[in-house]
């Protein structure tokens, strides 16, 4: 089965690549964006015997650096 | 004294490591390949060199840190055993979770490769004991992801601890109150962000990193 892991910046880590990201959306002419985070998607193929535990551990393990960053699993 | 130097996929700064290990210590390093599961015996100090191992891929450090060889440092560090990581080896040892915070994009995004100034933080410690707190050094950094981060929390424990080795002179990639470099609770780890390699002899420009290797290989007059 497919799983999905939404790797994203933990709230109050400064993001100097989404601010440019914002920055060039605005010199596109690109009005009304507030905010731009940058994250990282990884999809995984997985045996359905993979349990909720083992793809959490996949991700506080090796996907994700909790220091700086949340993690989100979804099971597509 | 053994020293080894741990060579990934993608190092680049391992065999400077290596001769500034040797110009101090008159002996050779083991150059010790990251697919082993052991240090050589006797080993009494490792270096993790710069570069990109496994080209940076997911996070900078972060395949490296998962590496088979990273549990025999981690054991040794925990032994005691000096263990220095410079540029990428200092990325290696905050994902492998030997040093706290994380090292993120630089603020300016740039790769920044120039000489700059540093403030020895704390003169204490195996490694800076060669050097007088507040002292003025420089040293080359060349990096992308050198911009220390950790919760107030932490750095305000690494400050209270005088656990913050080094901290930049100039603002040089946005790191949290300038820190660059960090050791350990029990000061035998320390991971640094600048050089000191490339500033071991007159030819270099510098040879305040000389005093570095000379302090921690303990070679002082």
């Amino acid at each position: 089965m497919k799983v999905n892991i939404y790797v994203t910046l933990k709230p109050g880590v400064l993001d100097p690549q989404g601010k440019a990201i914002h920055h060039a959306l605005e010199g596109l002419g690109f009005a009304g964006v507030d905010d731009v985070r940058a994250g990282r998607f990884i999809e995984l193929e997985v045996a359905d015997s993979v349990s909720d535990a083992d793809l959490d551990a996949m991700c506080a393990r090796l996907l994700a650096n909790t220091v700086i960053e949340n993690y989100r699993i979804q099971r597509a | 004294m053994k020293t080894a130097v741990i060579v990934f996929p993608g190092s680049n700064c391992d065999r400077d490591m290596a001769v500034a290990l040797e110009q101090v210590t008159g002996k050779a390093s083991a150059m010790v390949w990251h697919r082993e599961t052991a240090l050589p015996d006797g080993t009494d100090f490792v270096a993790l060199p710069g570069g990109f191992s496994y080209g940076d891929y997911l996070r900078s450090g972060a395949m490296a840190a998962r590496s088979p060889i990273l549990a025999a440092v981690s054991e040794a560090a925990g032994r005691g055993v000096p263990v220095l990581g410079v540029c990428n080896g200092f990325q290696v040892l905050t994902e492998a979770g030997l040093l706290p915070g994380a090292l993120m994009r630089n603020a300016g995004l740039n790769f920044v490769c120039r000489t700059v100034p540093l403030t020895v933080a704390n003169s204490q410690s195996l490694f800076t004991a060669s050097y007088k707190v507040d002292e003025a050094i420089a040293i080359p950094v060349a990096h992308h992801d050198g911009n220390y981060f950790a919760d107030a929390e932490t750095l305000d424990r690494l400050e209270g601890e005088g656990r913050v080795a080094f901290r930049y002179a100039d603002s040089v990639n946005g790191s949290a109150r300038d820190i660059a470099g960090v050791l350990n609770d029990a000061g035998n780890v320390l991971g640094m962000m600048p050089h000191p390699e490339r500033a071991i002899d007159r030819a270099h420009g510098g040879t305040d990193g000389l005093r570095l290797f000379e302090a921690a290989l303990g070679v002082l007059a």
